[in-house]
């Protein structure tokens, strides 16, 4: 997966968990969850979205990676190669 | 038997609009089916019907918004095997009503989901064989209509027939989630799973009242025999006299009060979102006005319930994993057993404690506004299951799709403020409950035991509690009590 594709997963799974959040408005090194009002149960199905759309298994600890746009796109590339 | 209502799904709610009709003359409605999908001015409701029959007549079309109270549908009683279902309706005088019909049998609940019961199919519906999909002509043509693929569909009717109801359900939901709408199917019967409603005592007049109701409407003067009942079986229950008692106390409403609204343009969401301010606006004031709050906090030390759930998330698959605010709400689901006080509804100037708990949380929306729908027996659900139940209510609450009888019992709320940062939350009570439990963020902070300090992940807890109903003596045991339900995280 390349940069490219992260950002689109990222979107995508974004705008099921929460259609009315604007993606577009985060930074890159902003906190997601923050800037976009997401609680933990949004994060939670955030995350498990990454993972249904990719196989991937994302353990707890590694949620702090996945914080920012930017940290998801690095640690999907990452896994995903 | 007798009148569909529009439900009260609030203390805050005046009038509601009939969105959408999920049945039609001569379907078949069992207890808990949801049948019609109502806006409110906060949110979306699919309402659930609490008798059992056939729907003989829908009164108030779809567009249309009226009071709380107004007669929706009639339902009938259930048609006889074979007899023809959507038949012409005799006028209700005409049925020879028994003097004191028998309350419906208890239903047992089910072990396992039960199939639904076999439905006398409606005579004139002749069935299209398709691969693997039984579905009527006239629900094959609702569906393409309404631009839903069948074959996508379970269906929950007799025999795994789709029904009119499948298809309108599935339609409510967008495109990209369509498949998850035939897990609808599946869910219902789960819900039938719920404990068997004790079976309210017979009233007088053929209507069944509960003595606690009868005894309410005997000081607010409220006439029981014009009241809907809510409650198991149609039962009229406290709540329902305490909404016709304020009704009776409002405005009257004119002649007909049928408030035409543009039939097809939602409102926008801006006008809803300032319809949702006023009322969250009216029911605040109210509850300033008329309830004494007294407020109690404490801080908990959460280092053992974080660290369980570390450990328990580390061994569960991504998709069964638990979140701290499951934990909280447990565990104050739970404290309401040693401090029944905070558990209950305000009649008046008299506390009536609930034994069941079924509570309110607070979900912020996004697009702003906050709503606070049940989950029903929060104490009694295991914590997977309440995980189940809070990642489900907090999905369909931002997606503005409720159920009645989530937003009319509540009986304590629960506010989760912790995740949005901040330290601690003084709520104010939704009435006519009595106490409304805060969780602030969970924060490393500097805590003392034994002579020495260490930091630990603690968390700020408050009660915001009706001095009606009990005094900071109890109030603080409860506090107390959810403290101490978090030290024993795995047997929450």
């Amino acid at each position: 997966m390349n940069d490219d594709d992260a950002r689109e997963l990222i979107r995508s799974v974004i705008g099921e968990v929460a259609p009315e959040a604007d993606l577009d408005s985060v930074g890159p090194d902003e906190m997601i969850q923050e800037a976009l009002d997401l609680d933990s149960i949004d994060f939670l199905n955030f995350v498990t979205g990454l993972h249904e759309r990719t196989g991937l298994e994302i353990p707890e600890r590694d949620y702090p990676e996945l914080a920012t746009v930017d940290g998801c796109v690095r640690y999907l590339t990452h896994a995903t190669t | 038997m007798g009148d569909f209502k529009m439900p009260s799904l609030g203390a805050d709610m005046d009038a509601g609009k009939v969105a959408r009709w999920l049945v039609k003359p001569g379907d078949v409605v069992h207890r808990g089916d949801i049948v019609a999908v109502v806006e409110t001015e906060k949110s979306t409701i699919e309402v659930e019907v609490f008798q059992a029959g056939v729907v003989e007549e829908i009164l108030v079309p779809e567009g249309t918004e009226v009071p709380v109270g107004t007669a929706l549908a009639r339902i009938g009683a259930p048609a006889e095997a074979g007899a023809p279902a959507p038949g012409p309706v005799p006028p209700a005088a005409a049925v020879p009503a028994p003097a004191a019909p028998a309350p419906p049998a208890p239903v047992p609940a089910p072990a396992a989901p039960a199939p639904p019961a076999p439905v006398p199919a409606p005579a004139t519906a002749a069935v299209t064989e398709h691969p693997g999909v039984v579905v009527s002509p006239v629900v094959r043509h609702l569906a393409e209509r309404l631009g839903v693929d069948v074959h996508l569909l379970e269906g929950s009717g007799p025999g795994g027939r789709i029904t009119r109801a499948d298809v309108e359900a599935a339609a409510l939901v967008p495109v990209g989630e369509r498949p998850v709408s035939a897990v609808r199917g599946r869910r219902a019967p789960a819900r039938r799973r719920r404990p068997a409603p004790q079976p309210a005592p017979s009233g007088a007049g053929g209507k069944r009242v509960s003595p606690w109701a009868r005894r309410v409407a005997d000081d607010l003067g409220v006439d029981v025999a014009t009241v809907e009942g809510t409650g198991p079986g149609g039962a009229v229950v406290e709540r329902d006299v305490r909404a016709a008692a304020a009704r009776e106390t409002a405005p009257p409403a004119p002649e007909g009060a049928k408030v035409h609204r543009a039939p097809t343009e939602p409102s926008a969401s801006d006008e809803r979102q300032a319809a949702m301010r006023k009322a969250i606006g009216a029911l605040m004031a109210r509850s300033k006005r008329e309830i004494p709050h007294y407020y109690l906090s404490t801080t908990i030390d959460m280092s053992r319930a974080s660290r369980w759930m570390e450990e328990e998330n580390a061994t569960r698959p991504m998709t069964e994993r638990l979140v701290l605010p499951v934990l909280l709400l447990k565990a104050a689901a739970l404290a309401v057993a040693s401090v029944p006080e905070m558990n209950g509804f305000m009649v008046g100037d008299t506390f009536e404690p609930s034994a069941e708990v079924h509570v309110g949380v607070a979900v912020s929306l996004r697009t702003g506004g906050v709503i606070a729908p049940a989950i029903h027996h929060a104490d009694r659900l295991s914590v997977d299951e309440l995980m189940a139940a809070l990642r489900d209510l907090v999905t369909r609450a931002r997606r503005g799709v409720l159920r009645s009888s989530e937003m009319s019992d509540p009986t304590i709320t629960v506010t989760n403020l912790g995740e949005l940062g901040v330290d601690s939350v003084f709520g104010v009570i939704y009435p006519p409950q009595v106490a409304l439990v805060g969780f602030g963020r969970v924060v490393e902070r500097p805590y003392a035991e034994d002579g020495m300090v260490g930091a630990r992940p603690c968390l700020t807890a408050t009660l915001s509690a009706d001095h009606r109903a009990s005094d900071g003596h109890r109030g603080g045991r409860f506090l107390a009590a959810i403290d101490h339900l978090l030290q024993s995280p795995e047997g929450l």
